[in-house]
């Protein structure tokens, strides 16, 4: 059992950076690829990026499971999560409403929840933690939300993520979604949206 | 309540409600439920056209008067926004008035007329017809979201032929139409086919709204008090309005122009003006038509002489008493 004191703080005013951050998250899933920066949070605890910490801030609670990788695991973040949000830490992550995971350890993105066909809404959205993220160049997106293409470069994936992607979109109605995060930036892929990794 | 903070938008817009209510939270709805219906809100942006179930509240009015678009209106406003709320095309109506006026007092927003300055635009059937931009979100009330209701009355079958992408009975019902009347009568909450996947219900907005909803830079997005439903279509997403390769889609249109500002592309609503058969034909859209006669368009003024023209005669109009 942590102490009080070792509990990061949450979000200086909840009400409204739970809306800021929200609408930053909905504007990410709308427009897939654009980035936006929350900057709410300053000091969170390792391993999670201040952008996760505010993402989940603003939407998890009770009624969300929350799965984190291994290697997202630590007493901090696991009582920060506890405290602020209230919700449950599961260890099966086909169970999750989000999950929390490194892009390098992304473990295979078939063994999240993926809903199903009439209830396609009970799958896993997956807070991705990445070492970049930048638009104009490297992955080419089209699909809802995207006017014609939109460029996204992520650093720090393991290999084959976009391999899965690929896999993912197949699923729709089902699928997972994910938002990416790089330190107090974020950015989001719904499951409609489709990823080139090479344009020739 | 919090600090208002201020906007670049708010130059012309109404300032902030300084008689904000006390005692609530921001924007009426506790924590919990935004976050439940930020949640619902999400997964309708990733499955486009899909009706997401979420925990409906009780709202401050009756089921019917925009409880589902308030609930999502509520979960998406900030200080920052600047909200129009219009009900059926018009800002001065009960409706459209009260909600603006909620959200004025509960969450110190500004608020504007003009659809320009908007920032979120909550609307009851209709769309407005200057073209929405990137910056705009569009919230939708929404009486029944399930299109597939007058055809089967049963929600388990109606999901699980969305499911399966079972559409052929609403089909069979639009080609019924042509039968019995030659065309589709559907003029109103016409279906529409969102990103060639789910078939959903665009609201009772005209069908002269449909085409606007087609690749719109704003995001819109449905909600459904009473049947407890949210739904969304992203940016720049195609939405078809079903139709028949012999018998295609097509919207209303009017020999009239609107008698104040002579708008001839703008939905025209009907007015009586006498009872003499004397009537005008006048935008739906109020913003519209006065920043059209703002800039000096001008109307015919109706057609004072309507009755004169369609040969009623006088005995047939006048007031049985005088005789």
């Amino acid at each position: 059992m942590a102490a009080m004191t070792d509990i990061k703080p949450g979000f200086h005013d909840p009400v409204l950076d739970s809306q800021a951050v929200f609408r930053a998250v909905l504007d990410a899933m709308a427009r897939p690829g654009r980035l936006h920066r929350v900057s709410h949070l300053k000091d969170v605890p390792a391993p999670l990026a201040p952008a996760t910490a505010a993402v989940c801030l603003a939407l998890v609670d009770q009624d969300t499971p929350l799965w984190l990788a291994p290697d997202m695991r630590s007493q901090g973040a696991e009582t920060f999560l506890r405290f602020h949000c209230g919700c449950p830490l599961v260890d099966d992550r086909s169970t999750a409403a989000f999950a929390i995971v490194s892009g390098g350890k992304l473990p295979g993105l078939d063994g999240f929840a993926i809903g199903d066909d009439a209830y396609p809404e009970t799958s896993t959205t997956v807070i991705v933690q990445t070492e970049g993220l930048a638009t104009g160049e490297g992955l080419v997106l089209r699909g809802p939300g995207i006017e014609a293409t939109h460029r996204l470069a992520v650093l720090g994936l393991r290999s084959g993520v976009w391999r899965e992607w690929a896999d993912n979109g197949p699923l729709f109605p089902c699928g997972v979604d994910l938002i990416l995060v790089d330190d107090q930036t974020l950015a989001a892929l719904p499951r409609t949206t489709t990823v080139t990794e090479q344009e020739a | 309540m919090a600090d208002v903070i201020d906007h670049p938008s708010r130059a012309a817009a109404t300032p902030p409600d300084t008689r904000a209510a006390t005692g609530y939270n921001f924007a009426y709805l506790d924590e919990q439920t935004k976050r439940m219906i930020r949640r619902a809100i999400l997964k309708g942006v990733a499955i486009p056209g899909y009706q997401v179930p979420f925990g409906s509240r009780e709202m401050p009015l009756p089921y019917g008067w925009g409880t589902g678009g308030i609930q999502v209106t509520a979960a998406v406003i900030g200080p920052d926004d600047t909200l129009k709320v219009i009900d059926q095309g018009a800002d001065d109506t009960t409706n459209a008035v009260n909600i603006r006026s909620f959200f004025a007092k509960t969450a110190g927003v500004a608020t504007t007329e003009r659809t320009t300055e908007a920032s979120v635009i909550q609307t009851r059937h209709r769309i407005p017809e200057t073209p929405l931009t990137e910056d705009q979100i569009l919230v939708y009330q929404v009486p029944i979201p399930e299109p597939l209701r007058w055809l089967e009355p049963r929600e388990a079958e109606t999901r699980k032929m969305h499911a399966l992408e079972e559409y052929g009975a609403m089909h069979v019902s639009l080609y019924e139409d042509i039968a019995r009347y030659g065309r589709i009568i559907k003029s109103y909450n016409y279906p529409v086919k969102v990103n060639d996947r789910y078939v959903m219900a665009p609201s009772p907005i005209p069908k002269f709204d449909n085409p606007k909803m087609d690749r719109m830079p704003a995001l819109q997005l449905f909600g459904a008090g009473r049947e407890k439903r949210i739904y969304a279509v992203p940016p720049y997403t195609k939405v078809k309005s079903l139709d028949f390769e012999d018998h295609p889609f097509t919207v209303e249109s009017w020999e009239q122009s609107c008698a104040l500002c002579g708008a001839g592309d703008s939905y025209l609503d009907e007015v009586v003006t006498d009872d003499k058969g004397g009537k005008m034909f006048v935008c739906s859209d109020s913003d519209y038509c006065e920043q059209r006669r703002d800039a000096g368009h001008q109307g015919d003024g109706g057609d004072s002489n309507y009755a004169t023209r369609n040969e009623i005669p006088e005995n047939e109009t006048s007031s049985g008493d005088d005789r």
